[in-house]
C-alpha cells in the first residue's frame, strides 16, 4: 500500500476572514510516506490548513499539489484523501460495518470484496468482532477505531487528521498513540496529524511543523525541534521552559556578568536561554554551567519531584528530579542554597523576541 | 431502592428526596390537572352523547358514517386534503428548513422569523387575505391575464385547490420548524465525513442528510397532518361549499341540526384517528431518537 502514498506540496496559500488572517501565505512539503503534524495553539490556522487540503474550505489564492496533481479546485468527494474528525462523524444511522463500507459503496466495489476489506479493515484497528454493532453502542475508544478503518478502508494516498485524540482520556489516548505509529508503519500512508498536543506531536511525527499567526514557524523532526528550537516561540511551546536573558558580546555569552559556555555559537547580540526542567539538575558538575540558587519550593509528584529555584534577579527556574528513594531523601529544604548545572551541550540559546 | 437504607442519617436524606419529589409534583400538578380535566371530561362527555340518545344505548351516530354515502365523502374529503396539504408542505418546506440550518446564526434567526411572520396574523384575516389574491379577479389572475399567460380567470378559490393553497400556508410553519431544530443538530462533520469518503453533494444527501433529518421530518409530518385532520376555518371560507371537511361538519350538525349526537361521534372518530396516526408515527420514530440524532 505504500506505492500509494502522494507526497503533498503546498505554495504560497492564503486564506482571510474579514481581517482575520487565518493562513498567510504557507508553503509545506510532505514527502511521500511522512507523517507531519501541524502543532499549533487554537486560532493558529492549523485547523483551516487541514480544512484547506481536504476540501472543506476554499482559500482565497495557494496551491495544492497531491502526487504532482494540482487538487486547489478540485471537490472533497473527487480528492479520495481519508479524513479522521475530532468528532469522529460516524453515521449513527449505520452499523460499523456500513460506517467501514460507506466509501467502498460509493466506489462500486462488489459486496463480496467490500466484506473482505471491510473485515480486514476493523482487524487493522483491532474491532474485528464489532462490524454488527450501532455507532451508539461503542466507547469512544471504539468509535474512534471505527473511525480510521473507515478513514483506511479505501487506501487512500493520503490520510488527514483533525485532533482525533482529544476526546480520549489520557491513558487510553498515550495507547492509541503508540498503535497509530505502528499503523503507519504498516500502511505508509502520508499523514498530515493536527493537534495541539506537544507530546502527542513528539510522540507520533517524523516531521512537526509548529503554526502560530497563520505561518509555520519551524518545521523540523521532533528531536531537532526540541533540542534546538529556532525561536522564542517555539522554545516556550514545547517543553516547559523558562527564559533568561543573554547577551553575547565578542563571542561571549554571559548572563548577568556570568560567563556561559554554549551548545553551538552564536553572533553577537541579544538572546535567551532556554531553561528545561529536565536539562538542569542540582549540585556541581564538571564543566557544566554553575548558577547559584535558593530552593523556593519542594513539591512531590508521584514520578518525579518538581522543585522551583530563585536565581540570583528573582528569575524562578523549575527543575525535576525523578522519584528515587535516593534522591528524595536528599531534597533540599525550602531555603536552602544549591547550585544548578547545566551542562554546556544543553545550553540553548534563541534570539530575543 | 427495594432496600430501605438504615445507614448514618438514612432518613433524613430519604426525607429530603422526599420533599424534593413534593415540592416537583406541587409545581406540575395543576398543569396536569388542567390539562387532564379539559381533555379526558370533555372527550368522555363527547363519547356519552355519541353513545346515548333520548331512547337509550345506540350505535346509529357510528352506523350512519359507514353507511351514508355522504360522510364517506366527508371523510374521503378530509384525508385527501390532509395527505395532499402534508405532502407539499414536505416538498416546500424541506428546503427552507435545509437552507436555513446551513446559514450563519444571524441570517437563520431573521430567516426563522420570516417562516414565523404568518404566526402574527390572525388565521381568519390569513384567510380572508388568499380570498382576496384568489377570487375570479383577483391579484393573480389579474396578473396572469395582464401578461397573456390565461384568457379565462382561474377558479383557485371557492373549491379543493384554493382549500389547498391557504392550509398549505398555515401549515409550512409547522413543518419548518421542528424539521430546522433536527437538522440544525446535525453535526456538520457527517456532511463533510460523507464527501471526504467520496460522497458527491448528492450521494451525501440521500445517504446521510436526509436519514439524519428524518426524525424532524416526521415530527413535522405528524404535527401537519394531524393539525389539518381537524381544520375549519380554511375549508369553510376558501372552500366554498365544495369542500366538507369532519370539522365542518360537526360544525353543521351541531349549529344547523341540533344534532349533537352525530356532532359527537365525528369528534371521537377524528380524536381516535389522531391518536392512531401519533401511535403509527411514535412507533416507526421513537420520540428519544429525536434528541440523540447529531450526538457523536
Amino acid at each position: 500500500m505504500s506505492s500509494g502514498a502522494l507526497p503533498i506540496a503546498v505554495r504560497a496559500l492564503e486564506r482571510r476572514y474579514g481581517r482575520v488572517v487565518a493562513l498567510d501565505g504557507v508553503d509545506l512539503d510532505v514527502a511521500q510516506g511522512e507523517f507531519l503534524t501541524l502543532l499549533g495553539a487554537s486560532g493558529s490556522g492549523k485547523t483551516t490548513l487541514l480544512m484547506i487540503l481536504a476540501g472543506f474550505t476554499r482559500p482565497d489564492s495557494g496551491s495544492v499539489k497531491f502526487g504532482g496533481v494540482e487538487m486547489i479546485r478540485t471537490p472533497p468527494h473527487k480528492r479520495n484523501l481519508g479524513v479522521v474528525f475530532q468528532s469522529y462523524a460516524l453515521f449513527p444511522h449505520m452499523d460499523v460495518a456500513a460506517n467501514v463500507a460507506f466509501p467502498l459503496v460509493l466506489r462500486g466495489v462488489a459486496s463480496a470484496e467490500r466484506e473482505r476489506r471491510v473485515r480486514s479493515a476493523l482487524e487493522q484497528v483491532q474491532l474485528g468482532e464489532l462490524g454488527s454493532r450501532r455507532v451508539d453502542q461503542l466507547s469512544g475508544g471504539q468509535r474512534q477505531r471505527v473511525a480510521l478503518a473507515r478513514a483506511i478502508v479505501f487506501e487512500p494516498g493520503i490520510l488527514l487528521m483533525d485532533e482525533p485524540l482529544s476526546a480520549l482520556d489520557k491513558k487510553l489516548r498515550e495507547q492509541m498513540q503508540i498503535e497509530l505509529r505502528h499503523l503507519h508503519q504498516r500502511l505508509g500512508t502520508t499523514v498530515i496529524y493536527v493537534t495541539h498536543d506537544q507530546r502527542e506531536a513528539l510522540t507520533l511525527s517524523d516531521r512537526i511543523a509548529v503554526i502560530d499567526g497563520g505561518r509555520i514557524l519551524q518545521i523540523d523532526t521532533p528531536q531537532r525541534l526540541y533540542e534546538a528550537p529556532a525561536s522564542h516561540f517555539v522554545a516556550d511551546f514545547i517543553g516547559d521552559s523558562t527564559f533568561l536573558p543573554v547577551s553575547v558580546r565578542n563571542g561571549v555569552a554571559r548572563w548577568r556578568e556570568q560567563v556561559l559556555q554554549t551548545a553551538r555559537p552564536a553572533a553577537d547580540g541579544e538572546y535567551q536561554l532556554v531553561l528545561r526542567p529536565e536539562k538542569v539538575s542540582l549540585g556541581a558538575a564538571p564543566a557544566a554551567n554553575l548558577l547559584n540558587a535558593v530552593v523556593e519550593e519542594v513539591v512531590y509528584q508521584g514520578d518525579s519531584v518538581r522543585i522551583d529555584v530563585r536565581l540570583a534577579g528573582g528569575a524562578v527556574v523549575t527543575l525535576r528530579e525523578l522519584a528515587r528513594a535516593a534522591r528524595i531523601a536528599a531534597m533540599p529544604a525550602v531555603g536552602s542554597p544549591v547550585r544548578l548545572a547545566l551542562d554546556p551541550a544543553d545550553t540553548v540559546l534563541v534570539p530575543a523576541p | 431502592m427495594s432496600e430501605v437504607a438504615t445507614g448514618l442519617n438514612a432518613a433524613g436524606i430519604r426525607a429530603d428526596a422526599r420533599r424534593e419529589r413534593n415540592a416537583l409534583a406541587g409545581l406540575t400538578s395543576p398543569t396536569f390537572l388542567v390539562l387532564g380535566l379539559l381533555l379526558f371530561l370533555p372527550v368522555g362527555w363527547l363519547f356519552w352523547l355519541s353513545v346515548f340518545d333520548d331512547t337509550g344505548l345506540t350505535l346509529e351516530n357510528y352506523r350512519r358514517m359507514v353507511v351514508e354515502p355522504a360522510y364517506i365523502s366527508i371523510f374521503r374529503t378530509t384525508f385527501e386534503l390532509s395527505v395532499l396539504v402534508t405532502a407539499l408542505s414536505v416538498v416546500l418546506g424541506y428546503p427552507v428548513a435545509y437552507m436555513i440550518a446551513f446559514l450563519p446564526p444571524r441570517a437563520a434567526s431573521i430567516c426563522l422569523t420570516l417562516v414565523l411572520v404568518p404566526f402574527w396574523t390572525a388565521l381568519l384575516v390569513r384567510t380572508y387575505a388568499w380570498l382576496v389574491i384568489l377570487q375570479r379577479r383577483g391579484v393573480v389572475n389579474s396578473v396572469l391575464m395582464d401578461w397573456g399567460v390565461i384568457d379565462e380567470p382561474l377558479q383557485l378559490v371557492h373549491n379543493f385547490t384554493g382549500t389547498t393553497i391557504g392550509m398549505l400556508h398555515i401549515m409550512i410553519p409547522f413543518l419548518v420548524l421542528p424539521l430546522y431544530a433536527n437538522m440544525r443538530a446535525i453535526d456538520r462533520d457527517y456532511v463533510r465525513a460523507a464527501a471526504s469518503l467520496g460522497a458527491s453533494p448528492t450521494a451525501t444527501f440521500w445517504r446521510v442528510y436526509l436519514p439524519l433529518s428524518v426524525p424532524g421530518l416526521a415530527a413535522g409530518t405528524v404535527m401537519v397532518f394531524v393539525i389539518c385532520l381537524g381544520f375549519y376555518i380554511t375549508p369553510q371560507f376558501l372552500g366554498g361549499g365544495r369542500v366538507t371537511t369532519i370539522s365542518m361538519k360537526i360544525q353543521q350538525n351541531i349549529a344547523t341540526y341540533f344534532d349533537w349526537g352525530a356532532a359527537s361521534s365525528l369528534g371521537v372518530v377524528l380524536f381516535v384517528v389522531t391518536l392512531a396516526v401519533f401511535w403509527g408515527f411514535s412507533r416507526l420514530f421513537p420520540l428519544r431518537r429525536l434528541t440523540e440524532v447529531g450526538g457523536p
